[in-house]
């Protein structure tokens, strides 16, 4: 039980991610989605960030999210797991309590 | 399991109005309960019935009110929030003295208190928007 972390906003734009990481515990879950998918991406300059980040967190991102944006599945940094709607769900109610970092 | 859902954002802003949408069928699809979805700060937009896309475009408040009625949704919009943006119920049209109002169907006007008690009284609450 640990807490869901989700993160919208690309971190081009907006410095969430960043919060999000800096204050997420070990073992908890992070979701991107909506433009927050970005940062999945192999080559981004958040790439680094993301590696890290998955030693110490489940890192996932949301399918429909990176097709909508032109993304196919092999563009994204090994590792990540990619979801659906239903998938977001089961990790809302897997963890103790969701997180939004708007 | 028992979720709430907040959303902070007005439709055809970015995203969150949809991912919300998506989410809310999704938590029904696996068989949850969503006790309340609350729309607070610009989110109380999703709530007029003026609403007009265009044909081809998806009807975002009418997608919330069919969803609402298909599942006895709880739709609630921040009072306060409403009245800044104009969106009015009878009630509230006739407490300012307004000429109208707009409020879409299955959607309620009440106060902030009602999301207090949906952070309380849910499982999980889950926060879209901005």
């Amino acid at each position: 039980m640990s807490i869901l972390h989700t993160v919208n906003k690309s971190s081009f734009e907006k410095s969430s991610l960043d919060s999000c990481l800096r204050y997420a515990k070990d073992g908890s879950t992070l979701l991107l989605y909506e433009d927050g998918v970005y940062a999945a991406l192999k080559g981004a300059a958040s790439e680094e960030k993301i590696k890290s980040a998955m030693q110490n967190h489940k890192v996932c991102a949301l399918g429909p999210d990176l097709k909508a944006r032109g993304f196919s599945q092999d563009r994204v940094i090994d590792g990540v797991s990619l979801i659906d709607y239903a998938g977001f769900v089961d990790l809302a109610a897997e963890a103790e309590k969701v997180q939004a970092w708007v | 399991m028992k979720f709430a859902i907040q959303i902070n954002e007005g439709p055809y802003q970015h995203q969150a109005s949809d991912s919300a949408y998506y989410f809310t069928k999704a938590v029904l699809e696996k068989g949850h309960e969503v006790m309340r979805v609350f729309f607070y700060h610009d989110g109380v937009n999703n709530g007029t019935r003026l609403t007009t896309p265009p044909q081809d475009d998806r009807n975002i408040v009418n997608r919330w009110s069919e969803l609402g009625e298909q599942h006895n949704l709880d739709l609630v919009v921040c009072v306060a929030a409403a009245q800044r943006r104009g969106i009015v119920d009878e009630g509230e049209m006739q407490r300012n003295g307004k000429d109208a109002h707009n409020i879409a169907p299955g959607f309620r006007i009440s106060g902030l208190g009602q999301l207090i008690e949906a952070g309380i009284q849910s499982e999980r609450l889950v926060v879209f928007g901005d």
